[in-house]
């Protein structure tokens, strides 16, 4: 891959990586269904899975029980008796201070905060990848550099910098703040992405274009973007679900009336009454939680594909 | 100039509230059942006036909330009003002019002659101006014992601290936590300095935190405290805690035998429906030593540049302070109002004993008052650090406790 | 991670593929306008990118070291002690900790992640059945928060009701397994929480590196007999070079920022026990009033990814003369 004069076969090679990648296991059927590598191989998965699925288990359980039942019994066991009282709490009706609201005053303001940070991140980053694979010029690769280094920075350290920032360009705690901010920490991770996976394509396919006088933003929008589709995918889903968890920025840089689910969860997470609802607690998060799952389970195939080609390649 | 472009930025981005009453967020940590209870009372009061309490609370404990509503001030987003405790929390905000000045309303309402004890507005006061509205006070010096937890062990509910020690094998054997300490670093290092007042005195504590004299605290009085606190670190062995009200519900439900907090408490005991005296008892001072501390909280306004919103604040700052209010919001809360012109006839046992002591001037500043906020969050690590780790002798905690006191400011 | 980075070298840099310097005519074209304007179209689409990079990374860096010079209390202000703020952070047995707790945690996680992601990674290439279910099941602790994996296993690690009390209640009276309570394991309950929730990640990029090798490696090394385990460990995991270099930066970049799940799972205890540096930084700007001091952490930890990143960077991403 290395060998710049294995240009062609690196390009083949992308589409036998998505071939193989997209239609998953190929090739002839282990002839013996029960041998002994099979035993040692689905045992070794299965086991591994067990330890993945355990806590999603305890948690959707655990979110069925009524309060009683989880003093008494122990967290792996099945509910006797299902109740869906602690979901419908969660969603409507806990309590922090004085709102008795749940989580669901958090949903529409996640989802406006979601949309146009994952919108803008991923244009923004995209544009940058496409510059360093294609049209690097003096100076680009030390300003990736430093943006790679900049992933290493812990959020915490650079809060204060970033509240003054904010609070110089004057939109400190408004949606735009919010936005840029997230543009701004998703902006390392996804430019090494694009930048990957845009200097994978074939290099033919960019100086042809070039020969026929397109330029910058021609060849990106007509030749690159619909070649890209698994790698937006995987930017999608990082966002997304570093977007949608957060809560740091959601909650310093933005006011009460706009604070994200993850606000309101940890708030229901904290506000002790007494005893901690354990059940009420989990189906909080399994709600919060609720919609980078079902991004995954329905886009899970797509995110290895396109990982394959933003990560492997390069 | 800057009056008139204040007027012109108000009138351009809030024209419909010009009216006088206004919309005004509140930012609080008060998430417990019966801090939630007690607030509910003050926005009643507030939302009376025509105004509007936009309520935001975050959970977690002031650690969690006052980041947030630090970063908010200084960001340039401030909210209508926010807590802090007693002290000196907001000190710098108000010297850079973050802050609302309350002086005038503060005058006209004589706050000076109605605000008992007047340490409390001293801790308002900066450079002469005044800056929050003391809105209770909270003291740190009880101890919440489970009268059904010693029934179980066999043993009288103890009067004093020593007895309680020696009540804890007792405890012990019959399955019983003797001493319930929450995960959380403040819990602990309240609870020594609970200790502290109560096995060497009044002024050891002041001299140790107001005047910061190191040779004291390096000292045999300390050392006391410090081998008691080795008691109750290993009393409090097995209470897998971290929230507060966590551990008083361990008490309440007879789970351990009791626990040093301060009085906000006594909120949870009253929404379980116990009953001071009968289902609990408390001892102020440990019962050691009957000193409480003006612990508590105040509220803050920051400056705000829209006009209807800043007369909203000074209407919520007369509100705070006013006499209905006042026993309203106490009584939910467990906390002692902040004047002494007051009649609390409905307070329970405990309160009672709490105002008692208050009205003999037996007080002390609470450390928030006296310490600055990094000083005492190194206190934190080293107790958080000393009750949870047995191995930590009392010799070698007391000896970073002299460092530190030696460095603070 | 990038073709050119493979073989660095005078031979190699003048192939570089898709370099403007050659795709651009403006080169190639006698006359030479101003630098400022070759690629002109480029340099504005990388602006904000060059705004991030040089405003935010490495102003706010910069910004941080200067004031970590400094005795700022709540609000930044220029009034310098020195290496007072040093000396004292290093004085601290929290901040000590948190760098040992960090030094763990990282060095298993890297290794854990690594390994298991990998040997996930080679399981699910053998042509399995039910691909996607294993597939997802690994995958989907990473779509939620730290705050609900710090949550759920501090759940399932309490003694009270999870693993202890269960394994107790089976008849072995005397088994002890509470990681989080105990000062001296506690960083090994967060390892476990964060190994759950990261490693589903690793093996997808692994297994996306392995779908990338090519089939006629695996029968070359079968026509000559070399065990599975040595194709995998002298053949395949050199080809993925990329592959381990991006997952790399995504698993050290994720345990460098460690704060979410140590707050949800343990609030940094018990006691001191599980403090990391982030939270340190964190604690002490904003709940200790001391901008200095937490400054003074930040430039620490800055420090320490510089000398590990920043040479590593340089060599991976740029630094090379372009003919």
């Amino acid at each position: 891959m290395a060998n710049s004069s294995t240009l062609n076969t690196t390009a083949a090679g992308i589409d036998a990586v998505s071939d193989r990648v997209g239609s998953g296991p190929s090739g002839r059927k282990p002839r013996k269904v029960i041998s002994q590598r099979n035993i040692i191989l689905y045992g070794l998965l299965g086991v591994a899975a067990l330890y993945y699925l355990v806590p999603l288990y305890v948690m959707i359980v655990t979110s069925l029980k009524g309060m009683p039942e989880i003093r008494m019994g122990n967290i792996f066991s099945p509910p006797l008796e299902i109740t869906f009282e602690p979901w419908a709490k969660a969603w409507a009706s806990a309590c922090t201070g004085l709102n008795c609201d749940g989580l669901s005053r958090g949903f529409w303001n996640s989802v406006r905060i979601l949309v146009p940070s994952v919108v803008v991140s991923i244009a923004v980053a995209s544009v940058s990848g496409y510059a360093l694979a294609n049209w690097r010029f003096k100076g680009s690769d030390v300003f990736f550099s430093i943006l790679i280094v900049g992933a290493f920075i812990p959020y915490q350290v650079m809060i204060y910098p970033i509240v003054i920032l904010l609070r110089e360009l004057g939109i400190y705690g408004t949606l735009t703040g919010l936005v840029i901010v997230h543009t701004i920490f998703g902006m390392p991770i996804l430019t090494l992405l694009f930048r990957n996976y845009f200097t994978s394509l074939p290099e033919e396919l960019f100086k042809a274009a070039r020969i026929d006088g397109a330029g910058f933003w021609q060849i990106f929008l007509r030749i690159m973007l619909p070649m890209s589709l698994p790698i937006f995918v995987v930017a999608m889903i990082l966002q997304v679900t570093g977007i949608w968890n957060d809560f740091l920025f959601g909650v310093v840089f933005t006011r009460p009336d706009s604070y994200p689910m993850t606000v309101q969860l940890n708030n229901i997470v904290n506000s002790v009454q007494g005893v901690k609802e354990y059940n009420v607690n989990m189906a909080a998060t399994l709600l919060t939680g609720a919609v980078p799952l079902i991004v995954y389970f329905v886009s899970g195939r797509l995110f290895v594909r396109g990982i394959a080609a933003g990560a492997v390649k390069g | 100039m800057r009056a008139l472009k204040a007027i012109l930025v108000a009138s351009a981005m809030l024209p419909a509230t010009y009216a006088g009453a206004a919309d005004l967020e509140v930012t609080h940590w008060w998430t417990s059942g019966g801090e939630a209870a007690a607030v509910k009372e003050l926005a009643k009061a507030f939302d009376a006036t025509g105004n509007k309490w936009v309520d935001g609370a975050i959970a977690g404990s002031g650690g969690t909330a006052r980041p947030i509503m630090i970063s908010r001030i200084t960001g340039g987003d401030p909210m209508g009003a926010t807590q802090f405790n007693h002290g000196r929390q907001a000190e710098e905000l108000a010297q850079s002019g973050l802050m609302r000045d309350l002086t005038a309303v503060a005058e006209k309402e004589k706050w000076k002659d109605i605000i008992k004890p007047s340490s409390l507005l001293d801790s308002c006061t900066i450079d002469g101006k005044i800056y929050c509205a003391p809105v209770n006070i909270h003291s740190w010096q009880w101890l919440w014992l489970s009268n059904a937890a010693f029934k179980k062990a066999g043993v009288a509910v103890p009067k004093n601290w020593d007895e309680f020690v020696a009540a804890s094998p007792a405890l012990e054997k019959a399955g019983i936590i003797p001493l319930a300490i929450g995960g959380q670093p403040w819990q602990s290092t309240g609870a020594f300095n609970v200790l502290m007042i109560a096995i060497s005195g009044k002024d050891v504590f002041q001299k140790v935190f107001a005047d910061k004299d190191a040779k004291v605290a390096a000292g045999p009085e300390i050392a006391k405290v410090f081998k008691a606190a080795d008691d109750a670190r290993r009393m409090s062995k097995g209470s897998n805690v971290q929230d507060w009200n966590q551990a008083t519900n361990m008490v309440i439900t007879a789970k351990a035998g009791g626990q040093i907090m301060g009085d906000w408490a006594q909120g949870e005991f009253a929404l379980a429906n116990q009953k001071a005296g009968v289902d609990y008892t408390c001892l102020p001072g440990l019962g050691v030593n009957e000193v409480i501390s003006t612990d508590g909280d105040a509220f803050y306004f920051p400056l705000l540049k829209d006009e209807a919103k800043s007369k909203a604040q000074e209407v919520l700052a007369s509100t705070i302070v006013s006499p209905a209010v006042q026993v309203a919001f106490n009584l939910k809360k467990g906390s002692l109002p902040i004047r002494g012109d007051i009649d609390l006839a409905a307070a329970n046992d405990c309160m009672k004993k709490g105002l008692e002591i208050l009205a003999k001037g037996n007080v002390v500043r609470s450390t928030n008052q006296m310490m600055s906020a990094d000083s005492q969050k190194q206190l934190e690590d080293l107790f958080s650090e000393f009750f949870a780790k047995s191995s930590m002798t009392p010799d070698a905690a007391q000896k970073r406790f002299a460092e530190i006191i030696a460095a603070a400011d | 991670m990038s073709t050119r980075a493979e073989a660095p070298g005078p031979t190699h840099a003048s192939q570089t593929h898709a370099s403007p310097a050659k795709a651009n005519p403006a080169r190639s074209v006698a006359r030479r306008p101003n630098q400022l304007f070759r690629n002109l179209n480029s340099k504005i689409a990388s602006i904000p990118m060059i705004l991030v990079a040089v405003c935010v990374f490495l102003g706010g860096t910069l910004w941080t070291v200067v004031y970590s010079f400094t005795n700022s209390k709540l609000l930044p202000r220029f009034s310098f002690v020195g290496l007072d703020q040093y000396y004292r952070l290093w004085d601290a047995p929290r901040w000590v900790i948190s760098i040992q707790n960090l030094a763990i945690y990282g060095i298993l996680s890297l290794i854990f992640s690594l390994a298991i992601g990998f040997l996930l990674a080679a399981l699910m290439d053998q042509k399995i059945r039910f691909e996607n279910t294993f597939r997802t099941i690994f995958l989907y602790p990473f779509a939620l928060s730290f705050i609900v994996t710090g949550l759920v296993w501090q759940w399932i690690l309490n003694p009270e009701y999870g693993v202890q009390s269960i394994v107790r209640s089976l008849g072995w009276a005397d088994f002890t397994f509470d990681p989080l309570y105990d000062p001296s394991i506690v960083i090994y309950g967060v390892l476990i929480a964060g190994l759950w929730q990261g490693t589903g990640l690793v093996m997808c990029l692994m297994l996306a590196g392995l779908r990338g090798i090519d089939e006629d490696i695996w029968k070359a090394s079968r026509v000559d007999g070399i065990p599975m385990w040595r194709t995998y460990l002298f053949i395949v995991i050199p080809m993925m070079r990329p592959v381990f270099i991006t997952t790399l930066v995504i698993i050290a970049s994720g345990i460098v920022k460690v704060y979410d799940l140590v707050v949800a799972q343990t609030s940094g205890g018990p006691g001191i026990a599980s403090e990391v540096p982030a939270k340190y930084v964190y604690d002490y700007m904003f709940q200790a009033q001391n901008l200095g001091q937490g400054f003074a952490a930040s430039t620490m930890m800055l420090l320490t990814v510089a000398i590990i990143v920043v040479p590593w960077a340089y060599l991976e991403f740029g630094g090379k003369k372009r003919g």
